[in-house]
């Protein structure tokens, strides 16, 4: 396959995904709702004290992104397995790997950067100074990505099962947990003013690990789940 | 060794051998367990710092050592099925998580107890311990997949793709832990030239050791032949072997 086609698949997929997700205005804000939501619950139960609450914050984030990024991967291809499209494109003699990816792309604009806004508007409430806000915009940079490769993998090895939003939690959960480790920690060395270039990069080792790797397994889970 | 290999992939010829085997597996566990215990008890010294309650070591570091093997056999098991597509392999795979999962708790378990005389807690949020819980987490994912697809070949399938996922992940759950935090005491038998444990502390623990791995062996190809029969039960073998045993 020349260059084109597989450029041309890629950017039909994605606009694609794009378009209805963004015609599905419901599905893209109530995730947000619900991440300002978990946030919220936070100050209300540790007390409003600014001392405790930046302390805390980079974690209940983090905590909070991971929860609401959960939530969407159910519909990562959820409604192209039931309606038979995602078949059909895996019968498609194009590429499998462009596929996932461009859907997992589409995943992530959907998803990851409309969180990553919300934080940085977020970023005020829970009294984070400017270099440790800027320092976890880096990391939610890093990080949403991979919370859409790795769920997109969990997306595709549970579509169609009962209760399968519980299921993909308790699959993405474990294996999203370095990515946590290294996010919290750059924030909190940031607010002690410490360097955090270190933290950043192993968040790009994983990141560039994960888009190297996971749309391998994403599509394999796919042809075995279809295959039934 | 390529015939043979071939030979027992298939399903029935792998039941008959882990039939002849389990028994062997079984008692040789059962005589090394005695062996160990004996020697874990009466043969080995109390330890200088920690005394008498240092014995659970015969149980905690041979399960947490199987912990991590019966991970690798399981994702191994799983390459091997979706590779080769071999019935075998799937049911060996799908054995192999219940049991992964009770070595992991009897790790995390035993830990906790020996943590409480000797830390004075019984869990402190340190990186081996955590990395260990983390494989529970992975584990019990592994299974709660497994009885969500109906369908068994796709389930183990599935199941083989989340267990690599995971020998990916692995070694960087473990590597981040370690660097989040750690109090765990370093590891004594690793280092192989010179080992910080005295010889007569661990012969049985090698022992122990040995007797949780026929352990293993016994119980993996029991579970994998219940497998392979619910899986084949309408195929003639089966059938033949169910009206022998009624019929004796």
């Amino acid at each position: 396959m020349t260059r084109v086609r597989i450029l041309n698949l890629f950017s039909t997929i994605l606009f694609r995904d794009l378009l209805l997700g963004v015609r599905n205005q419901s599905e893209l804000v109530n995730p947000l709702i619900f991440f300002i939501m978990v946030i919220t619950m936070f100050p209300l139960s540790i007390g409003p004290e600014q001392s405790a609450l930046m302390q805390i914050s980079p974690a209940i984030v983090w905590v909070a992104a991971v929860l609401a990024s959960n939530l969407t991967i159910d519909g990562i291809f959820r409604s192209d397995y039931e309606d038979g499209s995602l078949e059909q494109m895996i019968l498609s003699p194009h590429s499998g790997f462009t596929l996932v990816m461009a859907k997992i792309l589409a995943h992530w604009l959907l998803a990851g950067v409309p969180l990553i806004i919300m934080v940085l508007m977020a970023g005020p409430f829970l009294y984070l100074p400017d270099y440790a806000l800027q320092t976890l915009f880096y990391t939610l940079l890093l990080g949403t990505p991979v919370l859409s490769l790795i769920g997109a993998i969990a997306g595709g090895l549970t579509m169609g099962v009962r209760s399968s939003g519980m299921l993909q939690a308790l699959l993405i959960l474990p294996l999203i947990m370095p990515l946590l480790i290294f996010s919290v920690s750059a924030v909190n060395n940031a607010m002690k003013g410490l360097p955090v270039t270190g933290e950043l990069y192993f968040l790009a080792a994983i990141l560039v690990l994960a888009l190297t790797l996971a749309p391998i397994a994403v599509f394999s889970a796919l042809k075995i789940r279809l295959s039934e | 060794m390529w015939k043979w290999i071939t030979k027992y992939a298939s399903p029935m010829h792998f039941y008959l051998l882990a039939n002849r085997l389990t028994p062997w597996f079984g008692w040789s566990a059962a005589v090394l367990f005695a062996v160990g215990l004996y020697g874990a008890f009466f043969y080995a010294p109390a330890d200088y710092q920690q005394g008498e309650s240092f014995r659970i070591i015969y149980i905690h570091v041979p399960s947490a050592w199987m912990s991590m093997f019966v991970y690798m056999v399981m994702a191994g098991a799983g390459a091997a099925g979706l590779i080769w597509k071999t019935k075998v392999s799937d049911a060996v795979a799908r054995s192999c998580a219940p049991l992964g999962a009770s070595f992991t708790f009897l790790a995390l378990a035993t830990g906790s107890l020996w943590g409480k005389p000797m830390w004075g807690t019984w869990w402190v949020w340190d990186a081996r311990l955590t990395s260990e819980l983390i494989l529970l987490f992975l584990y019990l994912g592994y299974i709660a997949l497994q009885s969500a697809i109906d369908d068994r070949r796709t389930a183990a399938r599935a199941g083989a793709i989340l267990a690599l996922v995971g020998v990916v992940n692995i070694p960087i759950i473990h590597y981040s832990v370690i660097w989040w935090n750690t109090l765990h005491q370093g590891p004594t038998i690793s280092k192989l030239d010179s080992p910080s444990i005295h010889i007569d502390m661990l012969i049985p623990l090698l022992v122990m050791a040995i007797a949780f791995n026929l352990y293993f062996a016994a119980m993996v190809l029991i579970r994998a032949r219940m497998e392979i029969v619910e899986q084949e039960k309408n195929s003639k073998w089966v059938q033949e072997l169910i009206v022998d045993k009624v019929s004796v």
